[in-house]
């Protein structure tokens, strides 16, 4: 029994991670419908970012925060630089100009940092949980993602700027008309999703270690997760998120062991999406001819 | 007519020019391996074009084909002493019936949820060919060793060159095959179901049928492709096809030009070249040269190389007309 709460609850540490990059995914892709194939790597540079800041003898929170600012300002540059040029581009010419950018940050942070492996610290080391059962990184990855999520939600939902960028993400014509500047609440989005996904990355480094293929995986657990939750759904896809970490979990400890089990979760995944293709949670696309 | 028979001339001055080029002296063993492995690429990136291109399908999973037909090439030649050309064949074979059982499913799935399960498929094929069950035919982690092949009749050139011609000449049936199944009743069809798939329902195309067929055939290329690759490479192993090779495939079919037989060619050409020159140009970081040329050819030409050429081409002759 004991086994099986730790394993349920290092799947659920494993799933806010993968909520927290679904979560930067879905940001995108309500604004503007399109999978960032660069997710994982930017957050990968995100934590180098603060890597070096901890390593230059900078506190661990303040390096956190100021990783989390720069990423914000890297992905609405990154947005206002080069996606505003494709605004009009093919699906597979984005996908391209995604995989663009994803090999562009690996092999720059190779580059300037190298590709040995890293010890990434974690936060909650000394946190005491009173129990063995539940690891104090695990509980303090999925507090921060909880806060994540209100925040995420408290801003979208109450504050001004929040609306106007579901407003350009609905509707771009009207937006613009009610004077709504569309072109920067994308970058805005962006630069929301580069911060999230910032969070995730310096959440698994601890477990994970810091290296340029860190988050390879783990950016295609969180397009799973985004996906089995439905993707047009923030609430849908952190819950995707924390399905998936724990059945990851279960299934290579129950049924077939560690080396096929990214293989066995996501054939789950694609058979639950032949039965429900908008995900679990996903509104269901009605389309009129 | 006349644009079919234009056509056939510009294809037979590109196969001659195929021929010739390895018998120019001084072009290397090494630089014809270079060009078989071009040939490779573009048989691969013509099946994925048939799919992504003409059927509107997304993949990128197809490096899973490829392995499939790698293994199955490495399979009969090293452990049943098959001669390498009965591989290719049978390779085509497999991958047909392991495309189409694939396509059914996929069905089901459209956009970035196909693009998902493809790369499912991507991912579950290297840890299913190391799995413990059956490594005593893929031997695992550590992969086949096959041996090149000698050219037949005594004939004085060297095994490179040979492999080069036997890659040409199935490639050039390919190309033909390809060529006609997309021109005629077929392509249309296709492309009907690419643009709109219910008016093509109400047209009489049996799109299920179609789809998950274009499936089938597409992984067969890339599956023949796979096999060729595999004699001219001499090695197989899981870890030379992961989720890596899916997504050059996927670069080369939208760099060379989507829905273009031709672009199948550019695309492989990009594919086997640009990463030499990225690494000429940047020891360092030769990865970041050759994004940045992925994004600036997206920017300078939004439909691929052979849409730029024909875009270029397209303008000089408004010019000349105006002048």
């Amino acid at each position: 029994m004991d086994l099986f709460i730790q394993q349920v609850t290092s799947g659920l540490a494993n799933g806010a991670i993968y909520a927290s990059v679904a979560l930067a995914l879905v940001m995108i892709y309500t604004a503007t419908e399109h999978i960032n194939f660069a997710q994982g790597e930017m957050a990968m540079f995100s934590c180098y970012v603060a890597w070096q800041l901890i390593d230059w003898g900078t506190p661990y929170w303040i390096a956190f925060f100021a990783a989390i600012a720069i990423s914000f300002a890297g992905g609405v540059t990154i947005e206002r630089v080069i996606l505003r040029r494709f605004h009009n581009a093919p699906v597979l010419s984005l996908i391209i100009v995604f995989i663009g950018l994803l090999v562009i940050f690996n092999s720059v942070a190779g580059w300037i940092w190298s590709f040995i492996i890293k010890e990434f610290p974690s936060p909650f080391r000394n946190l005491d949980t009173g129990t063995t059962l539940v690891g104090p990184h695990d509980l303090g990855v999925v507090a921060i993602t909880l806060v994540i999520l209100t925040a995420l939600f408290l801003f979208f939902r109450f504050t001004p700027l929040g609306l106007a960028m579901r407003a350009a993400a609905q509707n771009p014509v009207s937006a613009k008309l009610v004077g709504v500047r569309v072109g920067w609440m994308l970058a805005l989005g962006w630069g929301l999703a580069a911060a999230v996904g910032a969070v995730a990355g310096m959440m698994v480094a601890p477990i994970v270690f810091l290296d340029p293929n860190m988050m390879a995986g783990i950016l295609l657990y969180g397009f799973a997760s985004a996906l089995l939750g439905g993707i047009t759904n923030p609430g849908g896809a952190v819950l995707g998120g924390f399905i998936l970490g724990v059945l990851e979990n279960l299934v290579g400890t129950y049924l077939i062991g560690n080396d096929l089990k990214l293989t066995v979760a996501l054939v789950i995944v694609v058979s639950v999406l032949i039965f429900k293709p908008s995900g679990l949670f996903g509104k269901v696309r009605v389309k009129r001819v | 007519m006349a644009g079919i028979q234009k056509n056939i001339l510009w294809a037979g001055i590109v196969v001659v020019l195929a021929v010739i080029l390895p018998l120019i002296p001084g072009v290397s063993d090494y630089r014809v391996f270079q060009l078989t492995l071009v040939l490779v690429y573009a048989i691969a990136l013509l099946g994925l074009n048939v799919l992504t291109g003409f059927n509107g399908q997304f993949s990128l999973g197809h490096g899973a084909f490829y392995a499939v037909g790698a293994y199955v090439a490495a399979i009969m030649m090293d452990k049943w002493d098959m001669p390498y050309y009965s591989t290719v064949p049978v390779a085509a074979i497999v991958c047909l019936v392991v495309g189409f059982l694939f396509g059914l499913p996929a069905l089901r799935l459209e956009g970035h949820y196909l693009a998902l399960a493809t790369f499912a498929l991507a991912l579950a094929v290297p840890q299913m060919l190391k799995h413990k069950s059956i490594e005593e035919w893929t031997g695992g982690v550590q992969g086949i060793v096959i041996i090149k092949p000698d050219p037949p009749f005594g004939l004085p050139i060297s095994q490179d060159q040979w492999l080069y011609y036997f890659t040409l000449f199935v490639a050039v049936i390919l190309f033909v095959c390809a060529w006609n199944l997309l021109r005629g009743r077929t392509g249309r069809a296709l492309v009907a179901i690419r643009d709109y798939h219910m008016a093509a329902d109400t047209m009489g195309v049996n799109s299920a049928l179609y789809k998950s067929l274009t499936f089938g055939v597409s992984a067969m290329y890339t599956g023949i492709a796979g096999a060729l690759g595999a004699i001219a490479i001499q090695f197989v192993a899981p870890d030379s096809f992961t989720i890596l090779l899916s997504i050059t495939l996927l670069v080369g079919v939208v760099i060379g030009g989507l829905a273009s037989i031709p672009g199948a060619i550019f695309g492989a050409l990009f594919v086997v070249y640009t990463p030499n020159i990225a690494s000429d140009i940047s020891k360092a970081a030769p990865w970041a040269i050759y994004g940045i040329f992925l994004i600036v050819f997206m920017y300078l030409m939004p439909t691929g190389i052979w849409g730029g050429l024909r875009r270029l081409a397209a303008l000089i002759a408004s010019r000349r007309g105006s002048a």
